[in-house]
């Protein structure tokens, strides 16, 4: 059989699925649990709760700040000690909500139970309401980027969905907890494509998992030929060459239904596909049957030098310090802390920063791993351009924006840069390719707008 | 417990590296290497060592007391490859001091005075060798007949396979080309008459460095197989046009085509960065060659095509653009 892959560029970075075995362990209560505001793309959440509130698991303590925005919930009884700020994934203090815990009481509305729900059994759920309950219990997508969940599922007027697309392909290197997820909760995933397939009115479903996961692939085949056996929903399971950036939303829809997404700002939809990941998915299974807000989460903590490895489920706002002891304590020496993994994960500089709904990976990566080589002169290789999966040419992005003029970067179309690094994997002369690329994509972004507003 | 280490993404890296493919280069070149060695001897070897030997040296010399790098750039491999690709040009029998003049237009004039490594507009190793052809046209146009082991100065010239196709074409009477070596002798070199540069004398040792150089993705294939297909079909239309022109198998085999297709026009810093310009530039090389070599004053266009295609390079670059992902056609 040909198996599918995207079409331009991609690379093969090292796999380091150190944990691919590690069956969920449940990671202990924190003491003191940080839920910054701003975990999702969009306006940051407003508080609702002040110093010396009690709340319970599931209790909404900040509410959507905008239309692109989402609520934050509680994953922890206590206290609010403080609304103050506290050192995030960025780097800089950002506001916060900060709450002691204490205990483990959850709100009465929650469905604590195993039982598996069934779209069958639950005939009130309309698209609308299908939306709204994902909505109010402030998903997002789990894969990274943190986009609220129910603005994909109501796609703009000018826009018709035809499928669903999720996304299980877990490219980075090191992460392994959408995998864990797929092999714990099959079942659970599945109603969750299906309440999204009825949110988004579309029948066809497709689920996007790269070959190197053989037994998740075979699980999903199997579950998905019984669960939708006698249904008018098709649903299939796509096996995907192995290759980074597979999962990429662009990327992704490209391998699956070949269709390929134009420059933004189109986004999938205009192509016919929702994307969403699979741990979307199951979030959404939780808030639609389980009336369960999004508040835990699947995270792997990994890392070459790291003493036991693992996949846990989450309570967001655990700082990584007490996951990274969970696992044995940080290594010796000097390492690089990533939320996320290798490839787009963010380097942080304290272990202090919180798991947020995004945070599907604590990485840790140790000596010579950990630091960046000598960069030397460009070598015009051209095997950035080979590996680049939107067809751009990174060296010269680079130097157009080393050089700071815009007007050329914008006309090489650096917009449309999805920051993916591989170029930068694949200099052989190290250049910090994407470092310049980045800078010149947020200023060339900039002006664009303001050109907007001026209009 | 250490610090913690921050910098952007991504945090892996490939672990290509300048040097590897560099030194990937020179490891392609070896089949060649020891061909020449096995075929010219001594004088060879001679050539070879001075070649490299001077390269190494003024790349060192200019890096370090003209530019006043912080890096030396000696040892990425790349001044090597300029030495081994300037002999690999040049007849056995050069004296060494000529040879010396070669290395320091290919090093100091074509590669170190436009910024070092990355910043030349044309090929090292062929300014070399143009200029000692400008500068020393006897010495550069006689070359040495293969199996002379012993012999370096001294060696007895004779008529490279491009001559004889060129006398063809001056004289108009295709029977000249009954000199022709086989098409199988010019493929691995073995033809006692043959005479040539030292590394252009076997198709068979430089198209295994072609492989070599593809297997471990050192380059791609659109240079040397658009190169080498021009030529062979501007070759064969020819020859059905006229037999006073070579057969096109014999054309392709002969000369410095396949060195210069395989690792001359392939020199990643004067060679365009996309896969259709890439195409754009070999067809050309390939025409210019074909133009030179049976309609010019040399009997050998390949390394003036390449230079001349150096040239526009950067407007190569400027217009061929890849296919952005998602680009939707111009409407027109």
């Amino acid at each position: 059989m040909n198996i599918k892959t995207f079409s331009i560029g991609g690379i093969h970075p090292e796999e380091n699925k150190l944990t691919h075995e590690a069956l969920t362990q449940v990671a202990a209560l924190p003491k003191q649990a940080i839920f910054p505001l701003s975990q999702h793309i969009g306006a940051p959440a407003v508080p609702v709760v002040q110093k010396g509130d009690k709340v319970k698991v599931g209790t909404m303590i900040a509410d959507a700040g905008g239309f692109v925005s989402a609520p934050i919930f509680s994953s922890v009884s206590g206290t609010v000690f403080k609304v103050d700020s506290a050192i995030d994934a960025t780097g800089y203090r950002k506001p916060a909500i900060i709450i002691n815990v204490e205990g483990d009481e959850w709100e009465e509305s929650i469905d604590r139970s195993d039982k598996l729900e069934t779209v069958k059994a639950h005939p009130e759920l309309t698209p609308e309401e299908i939306v709204n309950r994902v909505k109010i219990a402030g998903v997002t997508g789990m894969g990274g980027a943190g986009f609220p969940t129910f603005i994909k599922l109501t796609p703009p007027p000018t826009a018709k969905a035809e499928c669903v697309i999720i996304n299980a392909v877990e490219c980075e290197p090191y992460i392994t907890a959408d995998f864990r997820l797929m092999m714990e909760k099959a079942d659970e995933i599945l109603v969750g494509l299906e309440l999204l397939m009825i949110a988004a009115k579309v029948t066809t479903g497709y689920i996007g998992i790269e070959t190197n996961k053989p037994a998740a692939i075979e699980l999903l085949t199997k579950k998905c030929a019984e669960a939708f056996a006698d249904t008018n929903y098709h649903v299939e399971v796509v096996p995907l060459k192995q290759r980074y950036p597979q999962g990429g939303e662009k990327q992704l829809v490209d391998a699956v239904i070949q269709r390929q997404v134009p420059a933004p700002p189109a986004i999938p939809v205009n192509v016919g596909a929702i994307v969403q990941n699979v741990g979307t998915a199951y979030a959404v299974y939780e808030a639609v049957m389980k009336h369960k807000p999004l508040f835990e989460r699947y995270t792997t903590v990994t890392g070459k030098r790291l003493l036991n490895p693992g996949n846990f489920l989450v309570r967001m706002g655990t700082p990584m310090q007490d996951l990274i002891d969970a696992c044995g304590g940080m290594p010796e020496g000097d390492n690089k802390l990533l939320a996320g993994g290798p490839m787009m994960g963010k380097a942080l500089t304290s272990t202090e920063v919180p798991i947020c709904k995004g945070t599907n990976s604590v990485t840790i990566l140790s000596d010579d791993e950990a630091r960046r080589k000598e960069s030397q002169p460009c070598i015009r290789c051209a095997k950035c351009v080979s590996a680049c999966p939107m067809g751009l040419e990174p060296y010269l992005l680079a130097k157009i924006s080393e050089v700071k003029n815009w007007e050329r970067a914008e006309r090489e179309d650096i917009v449309s840069c999805i920051e993916c690094g591989s170029c930068q994997f694949t200099c052989p002369a190290h250049r910090p390719l994407l470092d310049n690329i980045r800078q010149g994509k947020a200023t060339v972004m900039g002006i664009i707008r303001s050109r907007a507003a001026k209009k | 417990m250490g610090k913690l280490i921050v910098s952007l993404s991504p945090h892996a890296h490939g672990n290509d590296s300048v040097e590897r493919n560099m030194y990937g280069v020179i490891i392609a070149l070896m089949p060649a290497l020891l061909v020449s060695f096995y075929f010219f001897g001594l004088g060879s070897v001679v050539v070879t060592a001075t070649s490299v030997a001077a390269c190494v040296f003024f790349e060192w010399a200019i890096s370090k007391y003209i530019l006043k790098q912080q890096r030396n750039t000696v040892l990425d491999g790349s001044a090597i490859l300029t030495g081994l690709l300037l002999a690999f040009n040049l007849p056995s029998n050069l004296p060494v001091w000529i040879i010396i003049i070669g290395a320091l237009f290919a090093i100091g004039v074509a590669k170190m005075t436009f910024g070092g490594l990355g910043n030349n507009l044309f090929n090292p190793a062929l300014v070399g060798r143009a200029a000692l052809l400008v500068a020393f046209p006897a010495q550069m146009t006689t070359w040495p007949k293969v199996g002379q082991l012993g012999s370096y100065l001294d060696a007895e010239t004779g008529a490279t396979p491009l001559a004889v196709m060129k006398e063809a074409i001056k004289s108009g009477d295709p029977m000249v080309l009954n000199d022709l070596p086989s098409s199988l002798n010019l493929f691995l070199g073995n033809h006692p008459d043959g005479a040539g540069a030292m590394g252009e004398i076997c198709a068979l040792a430089l198209i295994i460095g072609l492989i070599f150089m593809l297997w471990r993705k050192i380059i791609t294939w659109h240079i040397p197989v658009s190169i080498i297909a021009t030529v062979f079909v501007c070759a064969a239309l020819l020859h059905m046009a006229n037999p006073v022109y070579a057969d096109p198998v014999s054309v392709i085999l002969s000369g410095g085509l396949m060195l210069g297709a395989i690792f001359m026009a392939t020199d990643y810093v004067t060679s365009p960065m996309t896969p259709k310009g890439q195409l754009i530039y070999g067809v050309a090389i390939g025409l210019l060659t074909v133009i030179i070599r049976n309609w010019g004053a040399y009997p050998e266009g390949m390394s003036f095509a390449i230079l001349i295609m150096n040239a526009f390079t950067p407007l190569i670059n400027n217009y061929v653009k890849p296919k952005r992902f998602g680009e939707v056609p111009a409407k027109k």
